[in-house]
């Protein structure tokens, strides 16, 4: 399981999801590793990921990649993080 | 203290409150200035971050009234570090699901791993609903630096 964490630059807000989504996988005794990327390398062709997790407006670029993508509002509210992450991986 | 790597991130001169700011733009030149003032960009860095403002939207406003303005590693980065501008009116960013913001952070790293601790112990600090509101309502550097500590 490869779970992504997409952000403009790979250096900011997607390394803050990444250190959430971690916490919450541990709650749920999911081993995964989750990576935190910028734009451009998740653009790329032949970028592969389980599970995209980002931000609504950045949404629109991801369109088209195969990737289940999850949307989060509000990057330190693990419950949101927990309910979308939890039905995910379903 | 535990955050030691958080508040040496924010440089003398980093912190700011009361700051007008009345577009998302002015919100993200502000917190660029304080990067600039506490010795960590050259003003270049502040044009970037503005570019990406302008080009991927207000993504970066990542929870309820917080936004982490940034750009990318390059050579306007001269360490890596943390500013913070507290509006002194929230303003619209154009996010639907966090506007209005008031605390606009601005962060630059040299690399993608080396200011990872600091922001591991940001996370640890928003993440906390109590920390988050004195934040909020600090009228004080003093206040924002006990909040991080």
């Amino acid at each position: 399981m490869r779970i992504v964490a997409v952000c403009g630059m790979g250096i900011g807000t997607s390394v803050l999801l990444k250190m959430n989504i971690e916490k919450v996988l541990a709650q749920l005794g999911v081993s995964a590793s989750v990576e935190a990327v910028d734009m451009t390398t998740a653009r790329t062709a032949g970028f592969d990921a389980d599970i995209i997790m980002t931000t609504p407006d950045l949404l629109p670029l991801l369109d088209g990649l195969a990737a289940k993508i999850i949307e989060i509002e509000h990057f330190f509210d693990l419950e949101e993080l927990h309910t979308k992450l939890t039905r995910a991986l379903g | 203290m535990a955050n030691n790597a958080l508040l040496e991130a924010f440089g003398e001169g980093s912190i700011a409150v009361g700051v007008a700011a009345s577009t998302a733009q002015e919100a993200v030149m502000a917190a660029g200035s304080l990067l600039v003032a506490s010795g960590r960009t050259s003003s270049a860095y502040t044009d970037a971050m503005l570019k990406t403002l302008e080009e991927l939207g207000p993504y970066f406003v990542i929870a309820p009234s917080i936004a982490i303005a940034h750009a990318g590693p390059s050579s306007a980065v001269l360490s890596a570090g943390l500013s913070l501008a507290v509006l002194a009116a929230p303003i619209a960013f154009g996010n639907q699901a966090n506007d209005p913001v008031t605390l606009v952070f601005g962060l630059c790293a040299l690399d993608h791993d080396s200011h990872l601790e600091v922001l591991a112990q940001l996370a640890e600090v928003l993440i906390e609903p109590e920390r988050v509101n004195i934040l909020l309502n600090a009228s004080t550097e003093t206040d924002i630096r006990l909040a991080l500590a």
